[in-house]
């Protein structure tokens, strides 16, 4: 039989670090917990577990421990879709959620939003092919159980991500020939001069520097009959050609924000969503944690959600109590955001004829005569497909400056039953 | 000690044979180049963002349309990345 409603004190969605964090620090007052992510497992990207990941002793520690208390209840394979319908008064909004068999109404008295971040796709030529991934999207496609071995793996864009990426593909058994940094010598030295500020962070970086790893260098095209063969690159004043079965690029994280958005939550000036010392956001009874408030790494968003936990239980004290902890954290978010500002170069990759949206295949051409993103959907069906936009509207905001709109009611493909079942 | 048997997967009628706990993209990764379905226009496209955010993966798992990097393969599993009518309606 189906369920059509649940109810919980605490809904959290999102169980990567931020969300555990939290789902741990409120579970001891007694509140019944329910943390929903769309996942096979917990973990977030940064822990995410798979057949190609050892997980670090953290993370387990993380996921035994929710395994220990009978008041949480982790749905993994579970995606928000949209609204749930009304809520009781002085509770959160309803969310309506579906999982591979049903969907239901989902009500709490309090809501907690650890959504994470996604990384920013750039379009290029080329980036359509099989064979082309995201850097993130690499690592998790790896540890998920995609085979790399023996493979020739080429990862182009900015930030810390493309080392973490590299070291992931490596482990697998591939042959990393290229990580491709469009940021300057000059700026990679100003952002390492500044880490032992975090000596957790100077070390990690140190393990992670790799020999194909070259500054001030983009890509400019991928190429392949039917599937990848060989990358074009920029590489300082030179241009190079290398063959290989994958290319890997991110150009940095932006904050998942829809859902926040779409229950009616502000954005600060990370593009994340606005939060007060205590994780409540500018809606009543909905709270929010970790990369969705500006991404700022897993020790950041590990503190934000045992503040929002503990703020949520009713335990203001204990929630104060690591509010120094995070303000060192909110400094490693902030060198992060300083340090990799995107190149005009990088902004000016695709061509006429590059897709920019690849739900609803519209090139380049028809939407740099648009004069924003309402008219671009309007006039050439751009992020109206199954992504609704989180890949195209991140990547039309750095092309052309468009400010894509908060989204509506349902926020992913859903299946029919489930809004059958919520007009009952 | 339990033996890990393998998990069998039918992909576009084909049988792939892979461990158990493995995702559906590394099924389709199996048959390169991994494809999972065909764009509006008629590209061919492979799972892309690899954490349930650009939808390229969804393919029909037994019927029902899933996002192949966040299914896990189960033993006899239906994976089909033909029947997805030009991406279909959203």
């Amino acid at each position: 039989m189906s369920l059509r409603e649940s109810h919980c004190d605490l809904l959290i969605v999102g169980a990567g670090p931020a969300g555990m964090a939290a789902a741990l620090a409120a579970a001891p007052a007694g509140l019944a917990v329910t943390l929903v992510d769309d996942n096979i497992h917990p973990g977030g990207q940064i822990w995410r577990d798979g057949p190609g990941v050892a997980l670090p002793p953290l993370a387990r520690q993380h996921r035994d421990a929710l395994a220990r208390h009978p008041n949480i209840r982790v749905l993994c394979g579970t995606r928000v879709v949209g609204l749930g319908g009304p809520a009781a008064p002085g509770h959160a909004p309803a969310l309506l959620l579906e999982d591979a068999e049903r969907g239901w109404a989902q009500h709490s008295r309090r809501l907690l939003l650890c959504n994470g971040a996604r990384e920013l796709l750039l379009p290029f030529p080329g980036w359509t092919l099989p064979g082309v991934t995201g850097a993130g999207g690499l690592q998790a496609l790896v540890k998920g159980g995609v085979p790399v071995r023996g493979q020739r793996i080429v990862i182009a864009g900015t930030g810390p991500l493309l080392l973490a990426a590299a070291d992931t593909a490596r482990k697998a058994g591939a042959q990393v020939v290229r990580i491709a940094e469009q940021a300057s010598w000059q700026a990679l030295a100003a952002f390492a001069l500044q880490l032992p500020r975090w000596p957790a962070k100077a070390l990690q970086a140190a393990t992670l520097i790799h020999p194909r790893w070259r500054a001030a260098s983009h890509v400019l095209q991928a190429e392949g009959a039917g599937a990848l063969e060989r990358v074009r690159l920029q590489r300082g004043p030179h241009q190079e050609t290398l063959a290989c079965d994958r290319l890997a690029c991110g150009f940095g994280l932006v904050p998942n924000t829809q859902l926040g958005q779409l229950l009616g939550c502000e954005l600060n000036e990370r593009q994340g969503l606005r939060v007060d010392h205590l994780m409540a956001t500018t809606v009543p009874g909905v709270h929010a944690a970790g990369e969705c408030t500006g991404f700022g790494g897993s020790e950041r968003a590990l503190l934000q959600g045992a503040i929002a936990g503990h703020a949520v239980a009713g335990d203001t004290a204990r929630a104060q109590a690591l509010l120094p902890r995070l303000a060192r954290w909110e400094g490693f978010a902030d060198l992060l955001h300083a340090q990799f500002p995107l190149s005009p170069a990088v902004r000016q990759l695709a061509a006429p004829d590059t897709l920019v949206c690849r739900c609803e295949d519209v090139p380049h051409h028809a939407l740099a005569g648009r004069t924003g993103w309402i008219d671009a959907k309007l006039h050439t069906r751009c992020g109206m497909g199954a992504c609704q936009g989180r890949v195209c509207g991140a990547a039309t905001q750095v092309l052309f400056g468009w400010t894509p709109a908060p989204p509506r009611h349902l926020l992913s493909p859903t299946r029919i039953g489930t809004l059958a079942q919520e007009t009952d | 000690m339990t033996i890990a048997l393998p998990v069998q997967v039918l992909i576009d009628g084909t049988p792939v044979q892979l461990p158990p706990g493995h995702s559906v993209a590394a099924a389709l990764a199996l048959r390169p180049p991994g494809c999972s379905r065909t764009s509006v226009t008629g590209e061919r496209r492979a799972p892309f963002c690899g954490m349930g955010i650009c939808h390229e993966c969804r393919v029909l798992v037994d019927g029902r349309r899933r996002l192949a990097c966040q299914t896990l393969c189960t033993d006899g599993m239906a994976i089909d990345t033909r029947d997805n009518p030009a991406g279909g309606p959203p």
